[in-house]
């Protein structure tokens, strides 16, 4: 059998060890488990995992002293996909990533080709593109917020935040059709033109939208249950954070100040003035509180671009056939879970060579471990809602 | 006797009461020592503390019946069952039932049964001909003077009533620091 | 039997003290159907609607007008569904744990007093048999989580009955507190029974939530909070709650035996909110008996009751009217309206009889004491009052409870034993020992 053992790899490759765990089950030289050592599984048919998530946890009592997550449950083998698809056919299949905020997911994709192709949207194409993109930000953190509520036990703001949220889901529905999966953009622009009274909806919807946050916050941000089961609960320095490369509001409540928006603007987010809410502590609160910033932030370039939509074309001149040259690229986006990184690696030909995705999530739960470790069982839900985490991100 | 309170008060149903309750606990007190299962010996004696409760209401005594049932039944027995159900004792019900010394056990028993027996037979004349119906009142307040005190003087049970209570937190406290690995 | 019937008419003392046994087993069976078809009926269907309010939605509108006949419909699928008992679980305990816990829940109601007359039975140590059958609720909770022989349910069940017991200490001390305060009584001893401390709160002419203020406040407040904690509810409500890991104590429970735990979990809940009524809220006794008295103020809370019905008759009615004119509304239309005349049925009924109380009121302070049928209109008159006033109170409990359900987040356990033991603990023993050297500087 020797021989199937794969010697260039840095370490031995074989069916006995693929899969070892960090959890350290199956060292020979230490015992099996401690005397109150227990090894609970949490998933993936659980209420509070944000979908088919598992994740075993090693306690000591009530303490956990190890974490692992289990994922693979909603792989699809998107990216293998993307192999046998053309460019403009793999548009759609990106929405199922991240499916609560498909517009970004749609925006790095397609700004990925269009860095590939060399061509650049037009200005009026990017606002459409920024306008939906952020109302997607909203969306996505609207339902962060009611799912992480509802985990720690309060009902009524998921209620709230979902009511809300429909009426961002019609906007998108006015425009392109669809509520979730909304393939929203094109390669070189926007297919759809803005309907008529589209201005109007959204600036609507900028004048309901900040009481309604308000509402959140009167509900949590000041309720001492809430306070006691987010503060220092998962903290995540910003040393640990760069170092396991979490991206996004996790990143930010470390107290590292990174927004690609900013740092390396995309789609003329160069144009518009808002703040990058940083927090202190890293812990689940801040990140609340990150997030909930980021919320009025969103509203304001949404103000800001809906007031001074440009006219001209919103599509480029794209070839009909689209066939990039050879070459490779990364693109990342501000995805509202984080990075969102588009590898393409094109071979000439019409059918992209590789299309890796780095999705936030993914590398975000990589630091649950960290945020998680001597902390109680009942955090663990908190810290996984706190994540933010959707897996078919995560899986793909 | 008193003869300001009225014994025909009593209920009829009295003797009946008497016996279903004697009954109740010594057959509970019997299951307690019988069962294999632990949980069950405790729930039986929880039964058997209930109907020792019922018996002290029947003697007068609604204070005490109260408290057997708050401390009693509703504390202690829960502490029991919380340490029954914790610790993995399975593999003691499927030992000896009776150990190897169990007749002088069972002589032991006998002596304390002769023992009682002979104090009754004895004691029969200082044991009132039936039940002195006190005034319901008269339980807690009798109580609340012995241990308390009434009017302005100590009662006739403070100082140990306040040295047993000291002495109870004297055995938390240690029983608190025996038990955290670190303070 | 007749005789049994009729002696204990027009008495002012419990039954069980009048030593009437048919009354008491009356009683006992009118306080057990009431109790069962108020928590399967009235608080579910509130619980349900209020949280859906809550929550911006509607709630259940279809079985029945308004979701009024929900309870039933659920009442019917739990009793159809499959008894499940766990293979190795122990079947004796299994089957007798719910029974425990109703027990425990349903025994409370014995010494709680809709009225000066109108309760089972009033004890001498009522309040202390109050916490110690309650105590003994905990039993039901430890052996329905170790009968089902999987470890989950033991832990939520441990988990609970912790809970419930470290709350219990601070409950029994702001009780303490409150019988403190009716030994402050013109004849100088306090009382352990329920009816004696409505009466102290009357003759004091306070309520012992204002006494002393705010010491019976805090001890209003830690008893509030330590009885939510003690029913397991919100924000208390870890043990049972599904996000969590530890599944709560009847998960393996289906069916009827889950109904019986909720049906217990409901009954404690009101038998607590009664207590705390009672002893701090002045039980049966109507707002302000000494800044507004007189017969014309009497007639004026009498008519309360009857007007409430009329409130609830004129919901129905508008409900029935607004009620969408379609062909499949037909049937819930009529039986809404049926219902809103039933309710004005009722609040007729009440409304004459708070007339006739007032009109033997105006007799007996002219003429001769009146006989017959205004006597008997002018009893009912003051028993029903009563009975409203003490309802009333604890209707509020009960939807403080719901909102408490609707709004706040779950606390983590170890932080709930945290505020159990280190909060209201202290808490709860200087209000006791304030109140004490209060009272007896007052004395």
């Amino acid at each position: 059998m020797n021989e199937l053992k794969d010697k260039s790899l840095p370490h031995e490759v074989s069916p006995s060890n693929l899969g070892s765990s960090n959890l350290d089950l199956d060292t020979p030289d230490k015992p099996y488990l401690d005397s109150n050592e227990l090894i609970i599984n949490m998933g993936p048919q659980h209420p509070a995992t944000h979908g088919v998530l598992r994740v075993i946890l090693k306690l000591d009592g009530e303490k956990v002293l190890g974490t692992e997550c289990v994922i693979g449950y909603l792989h699809r083998g998107v990216e293998k996909i993307a192999e046998n698809r053309t460019y403009t056919m793999f548009n759609p299949y990106v929405d199922r990533m991240d499916y609560v905020a498909a517009v970004s997911n749609g925006l790095g994709y397609c700004q990925a080709v269009e860095k590939l192709l060399n061509i650049e949207a037009p200005p009026r194409a990017n606002y459409i593109r920024v306008i939906l993109t952020e109302l997607n930000r909203l969306a996505s953190h609207q339902i962060w917020l009611g799912t992480h509520a509802l985990d720690i036990g309060a009902m009524t703001p998921l209620f709230y935040t979902f009511r809300d949220r429909e009426e961002i889901l019609k906007i998108f529905e006015k425009y392109c059709g669809a509520r979730l999966t909304t393939h929203a953009f094109r390669i070189g622009g926007c297919q759809y033109e803005l309907y008529n009274g589209f201005e109007k909806d959204v600036k609507n919807f900028l004048s309901f939208f900040p009481p309604k946050m308000d509402e959140y916050e009167a509900l949590l941000t000041g309720n001492r249950i809430w306070i006691d089961r987010t503060k220092n609960v998962g903290m995540l320095s910003a040393k640990d954070a760069i170092a396991l490369g979490v991206t996004g509001p996790m990143l930010r409540a470390s107290g590292v100040k990174w927004d690609i928006r900013k740092a390396i603007p995309y789609a003329n987010y160069k144009d518009f003035d808002f703040e990058v809410p940083i927090g202190q502590n890293g812990d689940t609160y801040d990140r609340y509180l990150v997030r909930m910033q980021e919320m009025r932030q969103s509203c304001r370039i949404i103000e800001q671009a809906v007031n001074g939509i440009p006219e001209g074309p919103i599509m480029a001149k794209v070839p009909k056939v689209i066939k990039p040259p050879v070459g490779e690229i990364y693109h990342s986006i501000e995805a509202p879970k984080g990075e969102l990184g588009y590898f393409i690696v094109s071979d000439g030909s019409t059918q992209p060579y590789r299309v890796r995705v780095r999705p936030p999530s993914f590398v975000n739960l990589q630091a649950l471990d960290t945020m998680v470790k001597g902390q109680l069982v009942a955090d663990v839900v908190a810290v996984i809602g706190t994540i933010d985490i959707v897996l078919g991100e995560v899986d793909r | 006797m008193n003869p300001a309170i009225n014994v025909g008060a009593a209920p009829v149903a009295t003797p009946w009461f008497f016996y279903g309750l004697a009954a109740a606990a010594v057959i509970s007190g019997l299951l307690v020592i019988t069962r294999r299962n632990a949980v069950h010996s405790a729930l039986a004696l929880i039964v058997t503390l209930l109907s020792v409760a019922g018996l002290y209401l029947m003697l007068y005594a609604p204070f005490v019946a109260g408290v057997q049932i708050i401390v009693y039944a509703g504390g202690i027995m829960v502490l029991f069952l919380f340490v029954i159900m914790l610790v993995n004792i399975e593999r003691v019900s499927k030992e000896r039932q009776f150990n190897r010394i169990w007749p002088i056990g069972l002589l032991a028993s006998c002596a304390l049964l002769a023992l009682f027996l002979s104090a009754f037979k004895k004691g029969k004349s200082l044991f009132p001909d039936r039940i002195i119906p006190l005034p319901e009142a008269t339980n807690t307040q009798g109580i609340a003077a012995m241990l308390y005190g009434e009017a302005g003087k100590m009662g006739q049970y403070t100082f140990t009533f306040e040295i047993a209570s000291l002495l109870l937190l004297v055995a938390i406290l240690g029983a608190v620091i025996m038990t955290k690995k670190k303070i | 039997m007749i005789d049994s019937f009729l002696s204990y008419l027009g008495s002012t003392v419990p039954p069980a003290n009048a030593g009437n046994q048919l009354w008491v087993l009356i009683y006992v069976l009118i306080i057990f159907a009431a109790v069962s078809l108020t928590v399967m009926w009235l608080i579910n269907w509130v619980e349900r609607k209020a949280l859906a309010h809550f929550q911006v939605r509607l709630g259940p509108m279809r079985v029945g007008p308004h979701g009024l006949l929900q309870p039933f419909a659920d009442a019917l699928k739990l009793m159809l569904k499959e008894d499940i008992i766990p293979d190795q679980a122990d079947k004796a305990v299994f089957w007798f744990a719910p029974v425990i816990g109703l027990l425990a829940a349903f025994t409370v109601y014995i010494v709680i007093p809709f009225g000066p007359s109108q309760a089972v039975s009033d004890m001498n140590i009522g309040i202390l048999f109050m916490l110690g059958v309650s105590s003994l609720g905990v039993l039901g909770i430890v052996t329905a989580g170790w009968a089902s022989n999987s470890h989950y349910p033991l832990m939520g069940a441990l988990r609970s009955s912790a809970q419930m017991v470290s709350y219990e200490v601070a409950m029994g001390l702001a009780v303490v507190s409150a019988i403190l305060m009716t030994s402050l009584n013109p004849s100088g001893t306090g009382t352990l029974s329920m009816i004696g401390i409505v009466e102290a709160q009357q003759q004091q002419g306070i309520w012992f939530l204002f006494k002393f203020f705010p010491l019976g406040l805090i001890a209003f407040v830690i008893f509030a909070i330590a009885m939510v904690a003690e029913t397991n509810r919100a924000p208390f409500d870890l043990p049972e709650a599904e996000s969590e890991l530890t599944a709560g104590f009847h998960t393996e429970y289906s069916g009827l035996r889950w109904s019986l735990f909720m049906l217990a979990e409901y009954a404690a809940m009101m038998a607590v909110s009664s207590i705390a009524v009672t002893m701090w809220l002045g039980g049966w006794l109507r707002p302000f008996p000494n800044l507004m008295h007189g017969p014309t103020w009497d007639f004026i809370f009498s008519l309360f009751p009857g007007l409430s019905f009329v409130a609830f008759a004129a919901f129905a009615f508008i409900g029935t009217v607004r009620m969408p004119k379609h062909s499949y509304f037909k049937i819930q239309t009529v039986g809404l309206g049926i219902f809103g005349l039933v309710l004005a049925f009722i609040a007729l009924i009440l409304l004459v009889i708070s007339i006739g109380g007032y009109v033997a009121q105006a007799h007996a302070t002219t003429g001769p004491s009146p006989t017959g049928l205004l006597k008997a209109l002018a009893t009912f008159n003051e028993g029903i009052g009563y009975v409203y006033w003490f309802l009333l109170k604890v209707t509020i409990f009960m939807y403080l409870f719901i909102w408490y359900r609707a709004t706040w987040p779950r606390y983590r356990f170890d932080q709930l034993m945290k505020i159990g033991w280190k909060v209201m603990l202290p808490v709860s023993l200087g209000a006791l020992i304030a109140t004490a050297i209060v009272g007896v500087i007052v004395k």
